[in-house]
């Protein structure tokens, strides 16, 4: 018998607004100094929109930064080091912040004797930030068998939001926190803390997320509650 | 009528629902949109579509157009010419026409209003009506990076005087005592431009031409204008013939009526010498058929431009899964991920590597438009246009925290 349970987890969704910030970076100083000045959501909307814009490309490129610093900028090796940056090690964005910091900050002291290339005109770094507006959806799910059935359904952009964005947010549960409580379900929850969302593609990690649900509902229906 | 449900095929059911969502928001607020033409030109084109999409679910959305006489469209092309970069001088008689037409323009405002939309330069000083418990949103298409700066400062009193602006491109931002959104522009899919065409009516189009089908087709659609480097794109063509067998089409319209069009064409037709292979194609205004045909039939599709607003075209092509290879200006970057969704170049001589690289190795070129076509199908359609008004509209309504949680 699937566990039933009296808080439903309701589905919600979010889109943002991008703002422009009238800021750009010519080259790596531009950039640095852009990185340490402009405000928290403007890091969190580069290290991550491309998350949802590019969904379908596996694994790369994971950040704006990384991207124009290795396309545009040709600094490969710095681009590959800001590229592998674990997101997931960070709870907070500031702490994202300060360790791009750290590695842009590294490699120009490694590299002072280094002439400072420019990006081509037209190819400079431009700071966005954005707003983000949160929704309900009709979808809520009050136990296993549902959540499977809706994660099918739901947007890609409210399984970006539960996996990414609750977990910042706090307002309203990521699916491990429902899923461990109150549904008691502690080592799905456990599986699902342990993927790294950043390195597939939102589609892929659905398909992911229904198979881990889709084994569980199949244990407890094979008496393995 | 074209129905929202129709596009649920290339979006999804999921997109269409979540449309609703944010609609429902927008319950009893009444939005005014405000330009200088009905038809005509990529604002009243887009306004066509997007309006009765609004009214399909349930928002209260208008349009209105003000009026001038043929002196303030002059002022006012002569305004949109400066903010494109071009040195323009205005006399005061020039400047107090435009005023006074906005000014005669005043009654053309829906009083009960809660946001008023206005779009481009030409109505841009009607903000001189603003109440303080309305919203005004001041929209501009054009691609403002390197604006004439006499023009610039005349508009941005008024400009200033909106809650937010709303550029197309990244690099058209400004600096600005008002939040600045981005909201790129978009194609639709059910438009005679991008519709699905049968085999027959595109090789109906290629027989016509006398292009052969069997045959690389590269392609670049414009206007035969020097910010498109259509001279360029021949060059190009000529050092990748050497070594690959292939056919050049350049197709576009706008030489006619345009001087400066006539003799870059000029200069086009004097480089083709009359090469067998080059397909100069001058396209009346009614050929957005012929042009998806022509887009839909190429081997690769071309967008070498040196300047460029948003660069619509190259969506155009990607949403038909072509591989492109364009130039790296205006909103193009956007549209491609260079060796994700598409080849960026700078050069003639990198950009017929490029395309000797894409004709020489069809898997992948054929990888960079299936990339290229998820990305505008995601991006860059009329739903998400949609989409981002919805979101724009409600911003306005709403607390100014990072997260609004409606």
């Amino acid at each position: 018998m699937i566990s039933l349970n009296k808080e439903p987890f309701r589905f919600y969704t979010r889109q943002n607004i991008i703002y422009l910030l009238g800021k750009n970076a010519k080259n790596l100083r531009d950039l640095l100094s852009g990185i340490k000045a402009v405000p928290t959501m403007s890091i969190y909307y580069h290290t991550h929109h491309y998350l949802e814009m590019h969904e379908y490309l596996s694994p790369e490129p994971p950040n704006d930064f990384a991207y124009w610093i290795t396309n545009i900028l040709l600094e490969k090796s710095l681009g590959e080091e800001a590229a592998s940056i674990d997101l997931r090690q960070f709870a907070t964005i500031e702490e994202i912040r300060l360790r791009l910091i750290e590695v842009i900050e590294s490699y120009l002291e490694a590299n002072d004797e280094m002439i400072l290339r420019d990006a081509p005109q037209g190819q400079e770094f431009h700071f966005m930030s954005a707003r983000t507006f949160v929704f309900p959806t009709k979808y809520t799910a009050v136990d296993l068998k549902q959540f499977q059935k809706h994660l099918k359904n739901v947007s890609l952009q409210s399984i970006y939001y539960h996996v990414f964005e609750a977990r910042l947010g706090k307002k309203i549960p990521d699916f491990a926190t429902w899923l461990s409580s109150p549904l008691n379900e502690t080592e799905l929850a456990r599986e699902f803390r342990r993927l790294d969302p950043y390195t597939q593609t939102l589609e892929n990690l659905r398909q992911t997320l229904i198979k881990l649900v889709e084994n569980r509902v199949k244990e407890i229906e094979y008496g393995n509650p | 009528m074209v129905t929202l449900n129709e596009y649920e095929k290339y979006v999804g059911a999921d997109v269409i629902y979540e449309l609703e969502l944010y609609a429902e928001k927008l319950k009893n607020v009444s939005i005014q949109n405000i330009n200088s033409t009905a038809v005509g030109g990529g604002v009243a084109e887009i306004l066509n579509r997007m309006i009765p999409l609004l009214r399909q679910l349930d928002v209260n959305a208008g349009w209105d157009v003000i009026k001038g006489g043929e002196k303030f469209f002059e002022v006012t092309k002569k305004m949109h010419n400066a903010l494109h970069g071009k040195k323009e001088q205005f006399t005061q008689d020039e400047i107090d026409l435009y005023l006074e037409t906005n000014e005669m323009n005043d009654d053309v405002l829906d009083n009960g209003s809660d946001i008023y939309f206005i779009h481009d330069p030409q109505p841009c000083a009607l903000i001189r009506n603003k109440k303080k418990k309305d919203r005004w949103i001041w929209r501009c298409h054009i691609d403002f990076s390197n604006p004439d700066l006499f023009t610039w400062d005349f508009l941005k009193q008024f400009i200033e005087q909106y809650d937010v602006s709303v550029f197309s491109a990244p690099s058209f931002a400004r600096e600005l005592k008002i939040p600045q959104v981005l909201i790129s522009p978009s194609i639709d899919p059910l438009s005679d431009k991008n519709k699905d065409l049968s085999q027959e009516t595109i090789d109906s189009v290629l027989e016509k031409y006398n292009i052969d089908k069997n045959r690389l087709i590269v392609t670049q659609i414009s206007r035969f204008d020097y910010l498109k480097d259509p001279v360029g794109v021949v060059k190009v063509f000529k050092q990748v013939r050497k070594y690959i067998d292939c056919q050049l089409v350049l197709a576009g319209g706008g030489a006619t009526d345009d001087p400066e069009g006539a003799k870059v064409l000029e200069e086009v037709q004097n480089i083709t010498e009359n090469d067998p292979d080059i397909f100069l194609l001058l396209l009346p205004p009614a050929s957005d058929i012929e042009i998806n045909a022509l887009q839909r039939a190429s081997t690769v599709v071309l967008q070498k431009s040196l300047r460029e607003g948003f660069g619509l075209t190259v969506a155009e092509a990607l949403w038909k899964s072509k591989p492109v290879i364009a130039g790296a200006v205006g909103g193009i970057p956007l549209q491609i991920s260079h060796k994700y969704s598409g080849l960026l170049t700078h050069t003639i001589d990198g950009t017929a590597f490029a395309l000797k690289q894409l004709l020489q190795n069809p898997d992948y070129a054929k990888k960079l438009g299936e990339n290229g076509h998820e990305h505008i199908r995601k991006n860059y359609l009329i739903t998400r246009h949609l989409r981002d008004y919805l979101l724009l509209f409600i911003s306005l309504l709403n607390e100014k925290h990072d997260v609004v949680y409606l």
